[in-house]
């Protein structure tokens, strides 16, 4: 039932508005409404009601195991929400002087360093409100760069053919042409296909690592050097930082920039697809195109600086300061995990990734990658199952709700057929794992015995499988009486 | 280990499993030479009981101002329940709805957002969310673009919010798209219907109300720009559209797309975010609209449900052909939103439009009575306006914070023609005692200094 459904004419939550209708008779009647907006009339109970409820038709990490490849689904702890949410930070407002948010912004100033440490860069800007906003921004900075050189002919971003969607989708934004180059059987970049297409025209790389296939780009000083020999700069996508989390830096592996995704690494919540916050980091030669404001602290005083301070930055990616909030929480997680915690996050996610692995791999799952480690995540590929039964990987992702897991990535990266991309992240326990392990069993015997039970799937939820089709022909966006 | 269940029997088991020697033997791929992640800034770890004072303290350092800044972002009452059911764990550790079939909640509520969103604009459609108004409008310029099949240039009135209008800069400039500022009429504060042939262009950016709180003739200016064979894309406040026409019903033929800042329907101001923008347009535009968009279908028995759709505009199916690189929204706060706008309704929601109007109408009789004080603008407000004062802003604004109030919006960076201007903002969060303290003070404060030279005021 809809929240519309609920209404009724005349009911409403007294509590929540002003006793009295003020005049407005002021106003000039060509500017003003003639009918009502279509919100619900309903009680404060009504409404309190409904959204319980809806809640309830959710999986989250806070009720089901949510081994989302990619996306890094970790336990976000409590604190950081009720202190992010303490009275004095929600009342300010972010045009209020510094003066007025010194407890604010030394957070911000403080999270603002162990980013910079934890990724080896040179500067750290907060800017960005998303990841997506992120890489719009690390790559406007290689822009400006170039353009500062006057080197002008730099028109072409190269990304391997694994890398995320929003990597093409980014280059683009900034103008740039996209070439992709194929990844070797062994999950690596091509090389070869590599020094063939970078020259004079080349802006940059954009290359995850540990990469999309879930591994480590064995190769990456290589890259580096085949990169920066061109003359081009070197991109990192942060999507898979919790993997090397306080053991590897992306700066040592030579990156100018990278973005951090802190709904991933930093925990902060995903809220059913947002906010996030995508920090950049920068090399020195880039420090001077950050975008704004950037926090800084002179004389036991916090401010920001804004465009005056960074004549040359790419300019602003939010009206006021970017998601504050996430990065308040993003900040509290860092101050529990501590220098020691932040170690531990990727020997543990990686841990659990290879225990996954191997029990996986001994029940009879095909691995996508066999020879080699997984990082913090790896992938399983069902084309074999799927030529002798018929079940695809989604449906086995979807038999796996009815389980009460939540799926893996499916169909994602797009090179290995029938995939699923398994990350368990470092805070679930070993018998969780098991739990998993065992649903896993257990459909790919059910695929064998009775296959149209896993076509079929799910059976368990509020509904059972959608009709996407219908749902992108009969467009239905809006509720009509 | 904070957050990390493995007791040491458990690591053992898990490395026998694996049949790797030690946690160190799992990272034996990574080139040795980089195998230093070391951590030198990062402070050792802080219990909980810890980081609770610390935060504590300092949100107390910042301490509690009564607020009359606008400028974007308004402080409005939010109910309890808005955020405590937002932060449920259901809506606040879910992800992006892929599963739809398990994300029903998260996926529903969005529907009935799109729905509330669509209808108060009196457009056809609604996505889910961007980031922030700001970054909404950039996405807005960049969609009107791609639709009009002539040049690259967007008409953006100086009326627009100076920051929006360097957010937009700074998202389209290498995408070679030209936007051309228009000017304000000085004695009315709102922008007039341009006389010269402005050439081709794609469309026109109306801000309703404007970003100095006065009211323009959307009507006019909507018709102007579709007579030029243009677009119109509405930039509005959404508390504001309970009262005032939506911008659907602008003109002949209502604007075309409407985007805003989201955060005064039920976000707290939080020093600038998480908030988010809206989109809505017209039927024929969806294919071009960015973000993700939620439609109702049905499932395997007929049953009806949500799921993501339109896909095929994402950055995850068509890659370097998306219609912009977003892959999210902002679904935390639009769940607080929804709940928000559920809980006022339509004569809740008017209310607080109205209440804020009264309020800052009340608060303008008393300031401009003061010696000194002025308004600048002949224009109808709605609930904010532009305050001239015959001394410094920046000083007379730190000596009312000085008394635990934020004055207004200090407008002499931006637009310097306009002297030591000041954008007030008073909404239904205000009481009468609090618009005659604001008012008490500025007079003090503007006549303590004729009386005494500057450089001896310190209060």
């Amino acid at each position: 039932m809809l929240i519309f459904e609920h209404s009724r004419p005349g009911r409403a939550a007294h509590a929540q508005m002003p006793e009295h209708a003020a005049d407005v008779s002021d106003l000039p009647a060509h500017l003003m409404r003639t009918d009502a907006p279509r919100l619900p009339e309903a009680s404060e109970m009504d409404v309190v009601r409904h959204y319980t409820r809806l809640s309830q038709k959710n999986f989250s990490i806070d009720t089901q195991f949510y081994p989302l490849g990619s996306c890094t689904m970790k336990y976000n702890p409590r604190a950081c929400n009720s202190l992010a949410m303490l009275p004095q930070f929600l009342a300010r407002h972010p045009h209020a002087p510094a003066e007025t948010g010194q407890g604010f912004l030394a957070s911000m100033y403080e999270l603002q360093e162990i980013l910079k440490d934890v990724t080896g860069m040179a500067g750290v800007s907060m800017a960005p409100m998303a990841g997506a906003q992120g890489e719009f921004a690390g790559v406007s900075m290689i822009r400006a760069y170039h353009d500062a050189r006057n080197d002008h002919a730099r028109r072409e971003i190269i990304v391997p053919n694994a890398a995320h969607g929003t990597n093409p989708a980014t280059a683009v934004m900034c103008g740039y042409t996209v070439r992709e180059i194929p990844t070797d059987r062994e999950g690596d970049v091509d090389l070869e296909a590599l020094r063939a297409a970078v020259g004079p025209h080349t802006a940059g790389l954009m290359l995850t690592n540990p990469s999309t296939l879930g591994v480590f780009e064995k190769k990456i000083q290589d890259i580096q050097k085949i990169v920066h020999d061109a003359g081009g700069l070197l991109y990192y996508d942060g999507a898979n930082l919790n993997a090397i989390l306080g053991r590897v830096k992306p700066g040592d592996m030579g990156f100018d920039v990278i973005h951090m995704n802190l709904h991933k690494t930093f925990s902060t919540p995903h809220g059913g697809g947002g906010p996030g916050a995508g920090p950049v980091g920068v090399s020195e030669r880039l420090l001077p195109f950050m975008p704004v404001p950037v926090v800084t602290h002179d004389k036991g005083r916090y401010r920001l600086l804004v465009e005056a301070d960074i004549p040359q930055s790419i300019g602003r990616m939010s009206a006021n300061n970017g998601n504050a909030g996430v990065l308040l929480r993003a900040y509290i997680y860092a101050r529990m995990l501590g220098a020691e915690g932040m170690h531990r996050v990727a020997d543990f996610a990686t841990l659990n990734a290879n225990y996954l692995l191997a029990e996986l791999k001994k029940a009879g799952f095909d691995i996508a990658f066999p020879t080699r480690r997984a990082s913090h995540e790896f992938i399983i590929t069902l084309k074999k199952l799927k030529d002798e039964t018929g079940v695809t990987a989604m449906d086995f992702a979807k038999r796996l709700l009815d389980y009460g897991y939540h799926a893996p990535t499916t169909y994602f990266p797009l090179l290995v057929p029938e995939c699923l991309l398994i990350e368990p992240t470092e805070t679930e326990s070993m018998e969780t794992l098991d739990g998993f392990i065992t649903a896993m069993k257990t459909i790919l015997a059910e695929a064998r015995s009775n296959p149209d039970l896993v076509k079929g799937a799910p059976y368990t939820q509020p509904v059972r499988r959608l009709d996407d089709v219908k749902a992108a022909r009969e467009l239905d966006l809006v509720w009509k009486r | 280990m904070p957050f990390i269940p493995h007791t040491e029997h458990d690591i053992q088991a898990m490395l026998a499993a694996i049949g790797a020697p030690s946690i160190d033997a799992l990272f034996d791929e990574i080139p040795a030479a980089l195998r230093n992640g070391k951590l030198t800034k990062v402070p050792t770890a802080l219990s909980e009981m810890e980081i609770n004072r610390l935060m504590q303290e300092r949100a107390e350092a910042d301490g509690r101002y009564l607020n009359f800044i606008g400028a974007g972002a308004y402080e409005h009452h939010i109910p309890a329940a808005v955020w405590q059911i937002t932060t449920r764990g259901e809506f606040y550790s879910a992800y992006t709805p892929y599963q739809a079939e398990a994300s029903q909640g998260t996926l529903q509520l969005i529907y009935e957002y799109q729905t509330m969103m669509a209808s108060l604009t009196g457009l056809d459609v609604s996505n889910a969310s961007l980031y922030d108004g700001g970054s909404g409008l950039a996405e807005a310029v960049l969609m009107a673009v791609r639709a009009h099949k002539g040049a690259a240039r967007v008409l953006m009135p100086r009326t627009v919010s100076p920051v929006y209008r360097a957010v937009v800069r700074g998202i389209v400039k290498n995408q070679l798209i030209e936007i051309i500022e228009l000017d304000y009429d000085p004695a009315t504060g709102t922008t007039p219907v341009p006389t010269a042939d402005m050439g081709d262009f794609a469309a026109l950016v109306v801000s309703q109300p404007n970003f100095f709180g006065a009211l323009e003739e959307v009507d006019t200016l909507t018709d102007w720009a579709h007579a030029h064979g243009a677009r119109v894309i509405a930039l509005v406040n959404p508390t504001s559209l309970a009262l005032l026409k939506a911008p659907g019903q602008w003109g002949a033929k209502g604007a075309d797309i409407a985007v805003g800042e989201g955060q005064p329907l039920g976000a707290p101001l939080s020093s600038g975010g998480p908030y988010y923008g809206f989109m809505t347009c017209k039927q024929e535009l969806v294919r071009q609209m960015p973000g993700r968009i939620v439609g109702r279908t049905v499932d395997l028995d007929g049953k009806p449900g949500f799921a993501l759709t339109l896909q095929a505009r994402e950055q995850h199916i068509r890659r370097s052909k998306a219609t912009s690189n977003i892959c999210t929204n902002q679904g935390l706060v639009v769940t607080a939103s929804t709940i928000y706008m559920s809980l006022l309704g339509p004569e809740g929601l008017k209310r607080v439009a109205a209440a804020s109007h009264a309020n800052t109408r009340v608060l303008l009789e008393k300031l401009s009575a003061i010696a000194g004080v002025k308004r600048v603008f002949s224009a109808h407000c709605f609930h904010e306006a532009v305050i001239q004062i015959d001394a410094p802003a920046g000083e007379v604004l730190r000596a009312l914070q000085a008394q635990g109030i934020l004055g207004g919006y200090d407008l002499s960076g931006h637009y310097p023609e306009l002297g030591n201007a000041i954008l007030v903002c008073a909404t239904e969060t205000k009481t009468a005692a609090d618009l005659d303290l604001y008012a008490q003070q500025l007079a003090r404060i503007l006549s303590k200094r004729r009386e005494a030279p500057p450089c001896a005021y310190k209060s």
